[in-house]
């Protein structure tokens, strides 16, 4: 039976979070807000897929990691990114082909590199190259992992069942994060996704977590002896977050009906969090609002971002 | 040695110089030792660098270059170049995009080689020549084997450039002698006159004399020579040969002196019609030289067909050298 994120249970209150986290989540939700403003406005070209209603999910992950383990992202990247490097100058700057691009302009939204970060725009390509990457760490830092982030739409490519093979086989430190967000693109996973993804992982006799919690503290406490045990033994993981695309695909493709927005709307945790109306909350909600306005009017006042072309 | 040995002890070579070096791909361990037994001996002698994978072309070539992105050099072996279709994303959106799309250059010193060819009755799956599929890819390059040039040269200056590349071996060729010393034959010499990656010359008597020239991949040299001796012999048509180790990007400018001296250009290849190679040599000629010549490059290439598994039948699509005997005496008017 595949399991539906429309059959959530009630949101449950969230667990108080460190200023640090809860502004991280504020930064990624009003970076991708923005994006959808400025492409409104007509301030950005080409596409760009957000993650509204998923952010907790890297602000979750991101302190599990060290900056030597190698992260791959996927279309739907921005709040990987930022997790990792609060970085919303250089990334609005690579969106908007500004001077001080990540990757000068040329990669765009989905095609970003940073030191060990990398993410790309082609669904499932990404697991057999950060198998390679979790051959290459195990050879030479042990303790070094690999973390991809995938979607439930990804399990659709042959290429993730390749490399779940090998990393398998070849005993890899390769954390395969699955956002399943019960959607891919336009087609709901049950009609899109046989079985389930508990079982496929069990398959290959790879250990699966499944969380439906959004609460970062909870998740973090779930997690972190999972990816200890990637560190020390050297072996593959898949971890499954049930959780909700707030938005459209990428701008204004949503074809969902109105109750299952309004069901991703009821859990998502900025609403969540807003409810349980903190001082806090409604403090780092205005600076974080501010200081993304700030970012995007320095960045939008750069000069175009310049490639020499190899 | 034939070419096979050249190119088995060319990876042996490389892989004691090289620490870090990596080969993956279908049953490339010893006792097998891959299908056509390149990889004989090797792992044997670096059990922890050459990988015996699954049946996961698209998978493990994936893995090398992920390999390659940590830093680690890495050759992947596609068991027949028929398969490299599989890996074609990984090729093509992955490692050939990744060294520039993220607007600087990333190393990525990948190689993944692929048996090609026919001749050998193991049918349309088993036996093609995929090189055009690959042409006109930003970031990629080409590279054929030939018995003019030495493998460890040409697997060094591969690696040595840090970027993806695709090696095509034809499969008859690795059962064939490689050359030495000048001599093709007892008619024919060869030189190797130009700069890397070098292009081989093979001609005659004087190289400026030859009545026509034929540009053509290693995997059809011995062909080749069979069609020139028959030229010289029966029609009286001096021929000189070019063999190629990088197809693509072609540098045509070394080329162009000699290409000058020449009544008629043929460019010969196992792909079948449509898109080829040759189509792109020719128009790089016709480009920078079409002054210059009597005619148009005449292309020679396997039928718009797929390759029959009988042997009858599998000669009636493939380039022989009787089909560039008599291409090559028909436009010159034998």
């Amino acid at each position: 039976m595949t399991t539906s994120v429309a059959e959530a249970a009630p949101a449950r209150r969230l667990s108080a979070l460190a200023d640090e986290d809860l502004g991280l989540l504020l930064l990624i939700r009003h970076f991708e807000l923005k994006l959808l403003d400025l492409f409104a406005e007509g301030g950005l070209s080409g596409t760009t897929h957000t993650c509204l209603g998923q952010e907790y999910v890297p602000v979750a992950v991101s302190p599990l990691l060290d900056l030597r383990d190698f992260v791959f992202s996927n279309h739907r990247g921005h709040g990987h990114y930022l997790a990792r490097y609060r970085d919303p100058h250089g990334l609005l700057a690579e969106i908007m082909g500004r001077r001080g691009a990540l990757c000068n302009g040329v990669g765009g939204s989905q095609h970003l590199l940073r030191d060990s970060y990398l993410s790309s725009g082609v669904q499932g390509q990404s697991l057999p190259v950060a198998t390679g990457v979790a051959l290459a760490l195990k050879r030479s830092e042990s303790g070094r992992l690999v973390c991809a982030y995938i979607g439930d739409g990804t399990w659709g490519e042959g290429a993730v069942y390749e490399a779940l093979n090998m990393a398998a086989l070849w005993c890899l430190p390769l954390v395969v994060v699955v956002e399943h967000n019960g959607i891919a693109q336009s087609t709901p996973t049950e009609r899109q996704l046989a079985g389930t993804i508990a079982d496929r992982a069990r398959a290959f006799g790879i250990r699966h977590h499944r969380t439906e919690s959004a609460d970062v503290n909870e998740i973090r406490a779930q997690l972190s002896p999972l990816l200890e045990c990637v560190r020390r033994d050297s072996t593959p993981l898949v971890v499954e977050f049930a959780t909700h695309r707030l938005g459209a695909h990428s701008k204004g493709d949503d074809a969902r009906p109105q109750h299952a927005i309004d069901e991703a709307r009821e859990q998502d945790w900025y609403a969540r969090y807003a409810a349980q109306s903190s001082v806090r909350f409604t403090r780092l909600d205005a600076e974080m609002r501010t200081h993304i306005d700030e970012v995007a009017a320095e960045v939008a006042a750069r000069p175009p971002a310049a490639w020499e072309r190899r | 040695m034939r070419v096979a040995e050249n190119l088995n002890r060319s990876l042996h070579t490389l892989f004691e110089d090289n620490p870090d070096l990596h080969l993956l791909g279908e049953d490339v361990v010893d006792p097998y030792g891959g299908a056509f037994k390149i990889t004989r001996g090797l792992s044997t002698r670096f059990p922890d660098r050459v990988l015996a994978t699954p049946l996961s072309e698209g998978g493990f070539v994936g893995v090398a270059a992920g390999l390659a992105l940590a830093g680690v050099p890495a050759i992947a072996e596609i068991m027949f170049a028929d398969f490299v279709t599989l890996a074609f994303d990984q090729i093509v959106n992955f490692a050939s995009k990744s060294v520039s799309m993220y607007g600087r250059a990333l190393p990525l010193p990948l190689l993944v080689r692929c048996p090609t060819g026919a001749g050998r009755g193991y049918g349309p799956t088993h036996s093609q020549s995929l090189q055009k599929h690959f042409i006109g890819v930003p970031g990629l390059s080409l590279y054929e084997i030939s018995p003019f040039h030495d493998n460890l040269a040409l697997l060094s200056g591969i690696l040595a450039q840090a970027e993806p590349a695709v090696l095509f071996e034809d499969k008859i060729l690795y059962t064939q002698p490689m050359f030495a010393g000048g001599r093709a034959d007892e008619l024919f010499s060869y030189d190797l006159p130009y700069p890397d990656p070098g292009t081989a010359r093979v001609f005659l008597d004087d190289p400026d004399g030859a009545d026509c020239v034929l540009i053509a991949p290693g995997g059809l040299a011995y062909r080749a020579l069979r069609a020139m001796r028959a030229l010289l012999l029966d029609d009286e048509i001096s021929c000189l040969l070019l063999v190629p180790t990088r197809l693509h990007p072609f540098d045509l400018e070394p080329l162009m002196g000699q290409l000058k001296h020449a009544r008629a250009i043929f460019v010969a290849e196992d792909s079948t019609a449509g898109g080829t190679w040759g189509a792109e040599i020719a128009h790089q000629v016709h480009q920078r030289m079409w002054g210059d010549l009597e005619r148009p490059v005449t292309l020679i290439h396997s039928a718009d067909s797929v390759i029959p598994a009988a042997a009858h039948l599998e000669q009636q699509v493939l380039v022989r050298d009787t089909t560039i005997h008599r291409t090559i005496a028909g436009v010159l008017g034998a």
